[in-house]
């Protein structure tokens, strides 16, 4: 019931649920696939046949549209069937369990479910209980993981640096409640990039987050000094109420991206930011605008990325396609 | 009933006594020990050779469930569960659904416990009415009715006006106030230690000093009240520490450990398990191994089963939603075993923190061999493997971190008051 079920004993992917734990061939392996798949949005007719006759359950305990779309986008142009739930609204506010919920769409001859949920570990709930065969996405859980973010984010970051053995990344804010953060530093750390670091307030960093291979900055001004990447992380406006934070005023003034600070880091460094962006609050207009930002480039590679994802969970057949 | 149990190793704690003779058990008391009384006809025969005869044991926290949560598991499950366990004394906490702050709840769980004539109940009364920390409940009535201590189980009471009070109030009568330290502020919304695998696995964090803010608390109203406390299921070095200077400067304070955090740490969460999701969480390795010596110098006073019986629905959600808790009391005396063994600590004084120093802190006569002692026993083969399946356990709970390990020695003989209760004929 503990394990980790995403790998089968040869070491295949079965399930995506957090990128700790995965070698690094296998990311490199899903950032290949997707460079494949990336032209399928240059083409006239948007679709390959890798998933046809497969039916995708998009499973969405908590609101999502942009990780939602993109994975239904995705799905589509391998050419699935993709069912969109979201069950906030139907099962669970009738008392039904989550694994129930997962037995009924299993009874319905699912292939794959994109499962996000509020709560951590639920994404390896599922896993752990659905037959052989089923292969569950973790579109997001709690603060855990969101290893298909972080793969489109080591995409970005391949795409315009080339590499990461020589990289300084640096990712900016809420740690402590970012399933993004956590995943973004496990993907970082095993593609070897030599230092990750991760600046916020004591309070919204999580104890003993340097045994994960990251340096800690307090100082934003300090922690971007000639950095090659900038991550943003969003600000959820619900952190002023437990004492975390005084005001989004003060947060901006210290831990904003703005111009000033952003010229401590590489000249040519890029912004990037998971989305959805709160102007002003973690970053600036000018910043968010600016030539150094890729955050709708993020966007566009997450469909190649989820694409490649789920053809190579459906079968390994996505490197071989041309 | 007269029974002889002939041949095994005998061990009692509390006189130090480890040695291959006889007991005799007539009219429920131990009649003699290496020779029966003149003319001793027994009626059973039990014979122990290879084995270990030891007194009952007692553990202060076994929740049975009842009333109110007869799904997860009744009073006949779980007291049988216990007897399979070797437990002969066992408390009960008061978070029951009422809670037991009123004396007729109390004489009716004595009274349904007593009607299986099986593994004796102490029922903790509520400190506070419904638990709920503000009204001091009738601790006089509370105690005629069974009541052995006052609890507030796992509820924590923030109001430190009103836990003053309450230890005061308790102390007039020379009552024992048993507290689990865990600031409610601090632990709020919190399902694992602020470590490593919280930070890795995004779970929700309770800091150390919600246990150490706690006890300083608890240990300055002490000062100032002279109120004897139990302080129960420590989690950590640095709550540990503060004990262990509270008794040097000679306060009147006890503390327990459970068998979950003797042996595991945050690290067992691994991916999720939800039988690890436990309160007080299970802390970094350093905090277990201060643990385990504290256990062994007896700044810890007693190891407990902490049993917390829960059905499976409510451990197959995710591992922040899942139930907390462990059934334990059929684990008790085969986790005490393999922390004797692992840690080289003498028998005598490993079975001492399962048999007679939690007696001690109960206030009852009970976890002695001894001529004239009531004759609860437990009789094992230590030697005896046995893998923890849901088919073995006799509780109604299945969820327990130690699921599938294999563990040695289980009890093959239960005697309460001279009644052969249990016996295991494969044994």
């Amino acid at each position: 019931m503990n394990g980790n079920p995403q790998l089968s004993p040869e070491g295949r992917l079965q399930h995506l649920l957090t990128i700790e734990g995965l070698p690094p061939s296998i990311l490199f392996h899903i950032l290949d696939t997707a460079a494949n798949f990336e032209h399928v949005a240059q083409q006239e007719i948007k679709k390959v046949p890798h998933l046809q006759g497969k039916s995708v359950f998009n499973l969405f305990f908590e609101a999502s549209t942009r990780t939602r779309t993109t994975f239904e986008i995705a799905a589509k142009r391998l050419s699935a069937d993709v069912i969109n739930l979201n069950v906030n609204a139907s099962s669970q506010s009738k008392g039904e369990t989550l694994l129930d919920t997962v037995d009924n769409l299993s009874a319905m001859q699912a292939d794959m479910f994109v499962v996000r949920h509020a709560e951590s570990g639920a994404a390896h709930l599922i896993a752990n209980h659905v037959a052989p065969g089923i292969h569950v996405i973790n579109a997001g859980d709690g603060r855990h993981a969101h290893p298909t973010q972080a793969l489109l984010d080591m995409y970005t970051i391949r795409h315009f640096k080339h590499r990461f053995e020589n990289l300084r990344v640096a990712i900016v804010g809420d740690v402590l409640h970012s399933r993004v953060a956590r995943s973004q530093i496990h993907a970082l750390t095993t593609l070897r990039v030599p230092e990750v670091r991760v600046i916020g307030p004591k309070t919204l960093i999580p104890r003993d987050v340097e045994q994960l291979g990251v340096r800690v900055y307090h100082d934003m001004v300090q922690g971007l000094k000639d950095v090659d990447v900038v991550i943003m992380l969003r600000l959820q406006n619900e952190r002023m109420n437990g004492a975390l934070l005084p005001t989004r005023d003060e947060y901006f003034k210290y831990y904003g991206l703005t111009p000033a600070k952003l010229a401590r880091a590489k000249p040519d460094a890029i912004v990037m930011h998971p989305g959805p962006m709160n102007r002003g609050v973690e970053i600036a207009s000018e910043v968010a605008d600016g030539v150094q930002s890729v955050i709708l480039k993020q966007v566009t590679f997450g469909i190649a990325v989820r694409m490649a994802v789920m053809s190579i969970l459906a079968g390994e057949r996505g490197g071989n396609f041309s | 009933m007269k029974i002889q149990i002939s041949n095994g190793r005998v061990i009692n704690p509390a006189s130090g006594l480890d040695e291959i003779q006889d007991v005799f058990i007539a009219a429920g008391k131990i009649v003699g020990l290496g020779q029966g009384p003149a003319g001793f006809a027994p009626n059973r025969v039990i014979d122990a050779r290879n084995k270990i005869v030891m007194p009952g044991l007692v553990d202060l926290a076994a929740r049975l469930r009842e009333p109110g949560f007869e799904y997860l598991a009744t009073l006949e499950s779980e007291m049988f569960a216990a007897t399979v366990g070797g437990i002969t004394s066992l408390a009960c906490p008061p978070d029951t659904d009422p809670p037991l702050d009123e004396p007729g709840l109390v004489e009716m769980l004595k009274h349904r416990a007593k009607g299986r004539n099986q593994t004796n109940v102490h029922p903790l009364g509520a400190l506070t009415q419904q638990l709920q920390g503000t009204r001091l409940t009738e601790m006089g009535e509370l105690r005629d009715a069974g009541c052995v201590a006052f609890s507030q189980a796992n509820t924590p009471l923030m109001d430190t006006q009103v836990l003053g009070r309450a230890l005061d109030y308790a102390s007039t009568f020379g009552f024992t106030v048993w507290l689990q330290p865990q600031d409610g502020y601090l632990a709020r919304g919190g399902v694992a230690h602020d470590g490593e695998v919280a930070s890795r696995l995004g779970l929700p964090a309770i800091p150390t000093c919600a246990e150490t803010i706690a006890i300083s608390t608890i240990l300055h109203l002490v000062r100032h009240t002279r109120a004897r406390v139990h302080l129960c299921r420590l989690s950590s070095a640095a709550g540990l520490d503060l004990v262990r200077a509270a008794k040097a400067e000679g306060l009147p304070v006890t503390c327990d450990i459970s068998i979950n955090h003797l042996h595991l740490s945050e690290h067992d969460i691994g991916f999720f398990n939800p039988h690890c999701r436990l309160v007080p969480p299970l802390r970094s390795l350093r905090d277990r191994d201060a643990l385990r010596a504290g256990l062994a110098d007896g700044t810890v006073d007693a190891l407990v089963s902490d049993h917390s019986p829960v059905d499976a629905e409510s451990k197959q959600v995710p591992f922040e939603a899942a139930e907390p808790g462990a059934t334990g009391v059929e684990l008790l005396l085969p986790l005490a075993l393999q922390w004797a063994r692992q840690d080289n600590i003498p028998l005598v004084r490993a079975l001492s923190r399962i048999t007679a120093d939690p007696s001690r802190i109960l206030g009852v006569p009970a976890g002695q061999i001894a001529p004239g002692s009531t004759a609860d026993l437990c009789i094992f083969n230590p030697d005896q493997e046995w893998v923890v399946t849901p088919q073995a356990l006799k509780s109604q709970g299945k969820n327990t971190p130690f699921l599938n390990l294999p563990l040695l020695g289980r009890a093959s003989h239960t005697v309460v008051g001279g009644f052969l209760i249990y016996e295991d004929a494969r044994a």
